[in-house]
């Protein structure tokens, strides 16, 4: 379970204040699917950093499973990022290593065995339909199969939840549709889902929870949401 | 434990590999401090071995009169010994300056012919005396200028020498001085811009790092390759920078015996091979592994 409590997020630069969330307070249950959607800026990737532990919220708490993420310490961080996985628009796959080893990378720095890795990375990437692209490079891949990889990679820990912002943001529309059937997977599966996206279709489609953000406020959180902006 | 090991391992020897022409880059760069490295060592060894030479040379000796009682002689030595100046005392007698003097001339006919007419022994019995520094000649020409026994000397070459030994001295202690500083300098060079190599690199790879941390790894995971990094480099920097030293110092060795006759500098670096690449290899993989570690910690916060 997730829970933001009266969450706020300012940036300082000279003098000058930033709002990027403004008292957000909300609750994600396992296993759900929830869309964050809002404009770029609206705060979906200050949400998505703030339950990463990238950032730290002005105000308010955070809450993930038994982690209270405002608080946590140097060393748990790599715990609780193991039990989220994340997908992003740009992908970030470590440019040095092939398919196999960018996932195998996650069970490697989770310290699971060698016989492990051999056993699940395959099966893995073989739910993406990348298996025969096992030990090809990102730079000899597709934009799509380049986000598949990064599911794959997602997923290998088993995380608790999968966070993806804007995954299709870089994709043409079949393997925008791709990602999102992945998605759907993964949520049935039982994994609770986040995803961060201004893409409407996507949305509509869905016919999921929709939590609507403006200018770091949300302004609706429905189930079965549709994409609404003023 | 050992498997998080062996992964390290092999991804600092992946990384290394993959990164091509950057890890080439870096490697260069530290193969050319190493060498620099090298350059100090070698400039301390010969400056060093001339400079000892030159203090050899450096020394005060008394004549004494010819009818001079050997005993006097040897309490003047048991007395010169005492000081704590003095290195070392070398007493040559009568007998024997005359067959160093016949040697050095043996060749010389005319020398030689004169000696035999002259019946008795010319050359007068002496002590030769070295100090442990050259500035220390003062001193000691003091003590001989106060001494009882002073009625026996003849002469003491010091007087006659004491302006050619003082700058001798000033020469050599400025010698030493400044080496220290170019060396310190040389050094600090070489160490700055390994470092700044380094540092590079890994700045290149900063977004990797940010992912690698995002997909949960550890930041001893994430620096442990890295630092491995900078232990091949150290190691390969190492063994090149030998490797091109070598063949230098054989063909450099015969021109440098003409200024420096006391050094025969290719044997002493082959025989001393093993104690440079030691060097080597401990400033190479030091630098790389506190360059590394440095570098990276600025991009493992957050």
């Amino acid at each position: 379970m997730i829970i933001f409590q009266n969450v706020s997020k300012f940036y300082n630069n000279n003098s000058h204040q930033t709002t990027a969330l403004e008292d957000a307070s909300f609750t994600i249950n396992s296993k759900e699917f929830v869309s964050l959607v809002g404009k770029s800026g609206a705060g979906k990737s200050t949400i998505v950093k703030l339950l990463i532990a990238e950032e730290k919220p002005t105000n308010g708490r955070v809450i993930f499973g038994s982690y209270d993420v405002n608080k946590i310490k140097q060393h748990e961080l790599p715990q609780l990022r193991r039990r989220i996985g994340v997908i992003f628009q740009d992908f970030r796959l470590l440019p040095n290593k092939t398919s196999f080893e960018n996932v195998a990378f996650a069970l490697e720095a989770a310290g699971r065995l060698q016989s492990d890795i051999e056993e699940f990375v395959p099966q893995a990437l073989e739910m993406v339909g990348l298996k025969d692209k096992m030990f090809n490079f990102p730079k000899e891949l597709s934009g799509g199969e380049k986000q598949r990889v990064a599911i794959a990679r997602a997923m290998i820990n088993h995380p608790d939840m999968i966070i993806a912002d804007e995954p299709t943001g870089n994709l043409d529309p079949i393997n925008a549709w791709e990602i999102i059937k992945l998605l759907i997977k993964i949520n049935e599966l039982g994994t609770t889902v986040l995803l961060a996206t201004h893409n409407k279709e996507i949305i509509n489609y869905l016919e999921r929870r929709v939590i609507n953000l403006e200018n770091g406020r949300i302004t609706r959180d429905e189930e079965k949401g549709k994409y609404i902006l003023v | 434990m050992l498997t998080t090991l062996f992964r390290i391992i092999k991804n600092g020897f992946l990384s290394f590999w993959r990164n091509g022409w950057l890890s080439m880059a870096t490697l260069s760069i530290i193969i050319l401090a190493l060498l620099v490295f090298e350059g100090i060592i070698i400039f301390n060894i010969l400056t060093k071995t001339a400079l000892t030479a030159l203090q050899d040379k450096i020394d005060i000796s008394i004549y004494f009169k010819t009818n001079t009682p050997e005993d006097e002689i040897l309490k003047t030595k048991k007395s010169l010994e005492t000081l704590a100046e003095v290195k070392n005392i070398e007493y040559i007698p009568r007998d024997k300056a005359l067959e160093i003097f016949k040697e050095r001339h043996k060749n010389d006919s005319a020398i030689s012919q004169s000696l035999e007419e002259l019946q008795d022994n010319p050359l007068l019995a002496s002590l030769n005396i070295k100090a442990h520094n050259p500035k220390e000649y003062v001193i000691i020409s003091g003590h001989l200028d106060e001494a009882s026994f002073k009625g026996w000397f003849e002469k003491v070459t010091y007087a006659q020498n004491a302006v050619v030994i003082e700058r001798l001295g000033r020469i050599i202690d400025t010698a030493q001085k400044g080496g220290l500083i170019l060396i310190i300098f040389i050094a600090l060079i070489a160490v700055l811009v390994t470092f700044n190599t380094i540092r590079l690199a890994i700045y290149s790879n900063r977004e990797e790092i940010g992912i690698m941390r995002l997909v949960g790894a550890s930041n001893s995971f994430i620096r442990g390759p890295y630092v491995v990094e900078g232990i091949i480099y150290g190691t390969i920097a190492g063994i090149i920078s030998i490797a091109i030293a070598g063949p230098v110092i054989y063909f450099a060795s015969p021109y440098i015996k003409i200024f420096i006759p006391e050094i025969n500098l290719w044997s002493y670096f082959a025989s001393h091979l093993f104690t440079f690449l030691g060097y080597q290899l401990l400033f190479g993989i030091g630098l790389g592994i506190i360059s590394s570690s440095i570098a990276i910690s600025k991009y493992l916060r957050i």
